[in-house]
């Protein structure tokens, strides 16, 4: 017999804010959180917006072991913040009894970001223009006199999840994993496998990632795959719209406590939600190209709903995974209009990358806080910068402005490049 | 109840050579692989060693139909591809990659249907083509030769292929996996740094077991050999700079004499199956059943989580763990294939975690460690241990022993020839730089 999973703290941080209920009524009232690129001068790169966390956070304003965390990088540094919102509001920082060897944490990090500076000029002072290629001694010499041990270790993807382990001093299962923009979708559905197997108590689960540094600009930019309405950032994500030309980055990190309903139950935790449903699974078909009748989305999002024991007509809200590029936002619209048959028109689907832009990694850990946010106040977020209807996107995307209505049940899509598929069942708790 | 899992199909790609035949002769007639780098000049660093892959062209591995995606395969996902394909041909699976021609065809029928197969693989952070990149950034340099971003932003990038980001997201081996073998069924990219492939056959375990797919190719590819990748290791402090004239004595796991270890390049997929369904395919003679799994954060706040934590505790909590999913005693375990560096701290730090469970008993059970053979594979190691303990239940052989001629006290590594031996119960385990730990028991087969 499988234990029941429930959610019992939230926290994240976002281009928005770092407090939930501040960014949740921003996102209520349909605000945009994109601007201008200032982490690295991207005045001449093809996108030069995005979703930014402010310069002013810091870990250090929420965590309580600040020496075990000097010199972190961008994703620990918001996993950090993130997490230790999410356990005070569970309210674990005043619960002594727990097992540190039944606390797990399962996270959907990304890599960190390249010491880009020195990356370039050692790359060039290795460079042999004769042979046109690098000279490995000459680049060493270059490497080792300007690049840091430390910056290069705290780069590696684990690291989020190591200092969330140091700080809570979680010593049960411990998992990263990374599937491009489903990774955190992905890390909480294992981390609730784990809790219904019974092999941990509570878990923190989540992501962290950021890519707004130059090799990834230019990565998505070489791919085409973001927008360049440089003149009109905070309209430039337009999830669903006909005139849609590419997602916007964000950055940041959500994160969850989940629970066994026994351990959340004894301790007497408010229960935020339970988690019902997850699905995953592989579009199998092309390293660029998503699946032409999203049936890895529509795979995933079944699997969901049949382990969760529910129909599509039970679903109130759809969490889209909308990115606002031309090709996510209509096929995942061919697998929900698929697989919803006649309930797909009257299911409400919003995004709320079209305010927040596109967490990456992060991006499924906070749009699940978005579901338990929902199921609590009974409203759904919009989808922002909704304007030109494409006949590809018929469906109700919630336009424009946020809307009151009876929610229960939720389903929150994450899809990542290179075909990898991720749906959770969030409901209320009863 | 849950459901059995075998292990059908072995597909090491070390440098001790491409699946498991060339892997056990190597481990049976006890020859280090580790050499000095080829694939750059080392002289620059100051580790010179490394366990390389030898040769191999990625496409042999791939349908006719693939060649093409083998362009933005960066050396890690050749890595997994070429694993991948090893383990399913040894498993006897039918896949779109194993039997292309057949794939073409109306009445084609492989051995599980896509949706029924998982795909679990560990990567490690993949370092961008130094050489690609740098001749992209040559073409964005101001007049003093040095980086112009205005440049750069404006046209340099443009000298890179649109695809560039593609070779480098860590779930792109999955992707290429599942693409060749046309698996749609659960799929995860773990990045636990040298954890990474055993937790990876872990949670093929647990999807196969929750019946949410029939098999997993599952398993992990890292590589190190390249100029930055092979500088982050010796970054870490855990590799050898004292024996670069001596490569395949370099690496000495558990010995007194332990001077760090060998960065490599390396993996392994293997084929996990639902026993049931294994059976039904008419399938016999798996390798061995997996009967626990365990996985554990290591913390010690006063260490922190650069250096080893000398007590040990992950790895006790890990093999914890799995010992009590097998409901076997520690008594029970024949053999131990540790994760073993040949870091004097950290292997100091596992004889600690191992000295908790087993006690004296240590001293009487033999560590055999590939990384004296093979170098440390990184993401792409712990499958590699996977491989040769259930090859060794298979075949009921220890493989030699090597590199260690005085071993730390109560421990059994001393070098030997390999040797016939009952083996019911094995146990592999990895811990990572970071701390995340994973331990796996292997059973004999009945």
């Amino acid at each position: 017999m499988t234990k029941r999973v429930v959610i019992t703290g939230i926290g994240w941080v976002t281009p928005m804010g770092y407090d939930i209920e501040s960014v949740w009524q921003g996102l209520l009232a349909g605000k945009s959180a994109i601007g201008p690129t200032t982490h690295f001068d991207a005045s001449t790169f093809p996108t030069k917006f995005c979703g930014q966390v402010a310069d002013e956070y810091t870990h250090n304003d929420f965590v309580t072991h600040k020496d075990l965390h000097e010199g972190v990088g961008a994703n620990t540094s918001f996993a950090l913040g993130a997490a230790t919102q999410a356990w005070k509001s569970a309210g674990l920082d005043q619960f002594a009894d727990l097992d540190p060897t039944r606390l797990g944490i399962y996270l959907g990090s990304g890599e960190g970001s390249l010491d880009f500076e020195n990356y370039a000029a050692s790359a060039l002072a290795g460079w042999d223009e004769e042979a046109r290629g690098i000279d490995a001694a000459k680049w060493a010499a270059k490497a080792q006199s300007c690049m840091s041990a430390l910056c290069e270790i705290e780069q590696e993807p684990n690291m989020p999840l190591t200092h969330l382990a140091m700080e809570f001093n979680a010593q049960g299962p411990a998992y990263n994993c990374l599937t491009a923009c489903a990774a955190s979708t992905q890390a909480i559905g294992e981390a609730t496998e784990i809790l219904r197997r019974g092999q941990a108590d509570v878990m923190i689960s989540g992501g962290a990632h950021t890519m707004i540094h130059p090799l990834g600009v230019t990565g998505f930019n070489r791919l085409t795959a973001l927008s360049t309405r440089n003149d009109e950032p905070q309209t430039a994500s337009r999830p669903f719209s006909a005139d849609r030309d590419g997602f916007v980055m964000g950055e940041g990190s959500g994160m969850l406590i989940l629970e066994t309903l026994e351990h959340a139950q004894k301790r007497g935790a408010t229960i935020l939600a339970e988690i019902t449903g997850y699905g995953s699974s592989a579009d199998a078909f092309r390293v660029t190209d998503m699946h032409p009748e999203g049936a890895g989305a529509y795979e995933a999002m079944k699997q969901a709903l049949d382990q969760a024991g529910v129909t599509t007509a039970d679903i109130d809200y759809i969490s889209a995974h909308g990115t606002s590029t031309k090709e996510n936002d209509s096929t995942e619209t061919m697998a929900i209009a698929s697989l919803f048959a006649e309930h797909a028109p009257t299911t409400p689907i919003s995004s709320i990358k079209s305010m927040l832009g596109h967490l990456i990694a992060a991006a499924g850990s906070v749009e699940a806080i978005v579901c338990v946010l929902a199921l609590r106040d009974q409203t759904i977020p919009p989808t922002i910068n909704y304007g030109k209807k494409d006949p590809e996107c018929h469906l109700d995307y919630v336009p424009n402005e946020s809307r009151k209505l009876p929610v229960d049940i939720c389903l929150s899509n994450s899809f990542g490049f290179g075909g990898q598929n991720d749906t959770l069942v969030i409901r209320k708790f009863q | 109840m849950s459901r059995r899992v075998v292990i059908t199909g072995l597909g090491p790609v070390s440098a001790l050579g491409i699946g498991i035949d060339e892997t056990w002769q190597a481990l049976l007639e006890g020859k280090s692989a580790v050499s000095r780098v080829d694939r750059f000049d080392p002289s620059g660093f100051p580790s010179q060693i490394a366990g390389q892959v030898p040769d191999f062209k990625v496409v042999k591995f791939v349908p006719k139909s693939d060649r093409k995606a083998t362009k933005v395969m960066a050396r890690d996902i050749e890595l997994a591809v070429v694993g991948a394909d090893s383990a399913a041909r040894d498993a006897g699976l039918v896949t779109r990659s194993t039997d292309p021609d057949g794939y073409k065809s109306d009445d084609f029928k492989p051995t599980y249907a896509s949706r029924r197969m998982g795909c679990h693989i560990g990567a490690g952070l993949i370092a961008a083509d130094l050489e690609e990149l740098t001749q992209a950034f040559v073409q964005a340099v101001k007049e003093d030769g040095s980086f112009d971003i205005h440049k750069w932003g404006a046209d340099g990038m443009n000298n890179l292929t649109p695809l560039w980001l593609l070779k480098y997201l860590p779930n792109m081996l999955a992707c290429h996996v599942t693409i060749l073998h046309a698996t749609q069924g659960p799929s995860n990219t773990i990045t636990c740094a040298e954890a990474s492939s055993e937790l990876s056959i872990g949670e093929s375990l647990r999807v196969i077991q929750r019946n949410a797919a029939d098999a997993c190719l599952s398993g992990g590819a890292d590589s190190k050999l390249n100029p930055l990748g092979f500088l982050r290791q010796i970054m870490t402090g855990r590799t050898n700079t004292t024996d670069n004239d001596s490569p395949t004595t370099a690496v000495r796991p558990f010995a007194t004499d332990a001077a760090g270890t060998a960065a490599a390049e390396g993996g392994a997929i293997v084929i996990l199956e639902a026993l049931e369904t294994y059976q039904a395919r008419g399938g016999e003679g798996a390798y061995a059943e997996i009967v626990g799994f365990g996985a554990s954060q290591t913390v010690n706040r006063e260490k922190g989580h650069i250096k080893a934590d000398p007590t040990g505790s992950g790895v006790t909590n890990a093999v914890r763990a799995a010992l009590a999913e097998a409901q076997i005693t520690a008594d029970q375990v024949d053999l131990i294939l540790p994760f073993g560096t040949g870091s004097p701290d950290a292997d100091a730090s596992e004889v600690a975690g191992l000295k908790a469970i087993f006690g004296d008993r240590l001293s009487e059970i033999p560590l055999v460690n590939t990384k004296a053979y093979a170098g440390n594979a990184g993401a792409g190691g712990g499958a590699i241990d996977v491989c040769v303990a259930a090859k060794a239940v298979k075949e009921q052989t220890i493989p030699a022993r090597i590199n260690c001629d005085s071993p730390l006290e109560g421990v059994n590594a001393r070098t030997s020839p390999a040797t016939k031996a009952d083996l019911n119960y094995v146990l592999t385990y990895s811990t990572s730089f970071g701390g995340q730990n994973a331990a796996l028991i292997l059973k004999k087969c009945d």
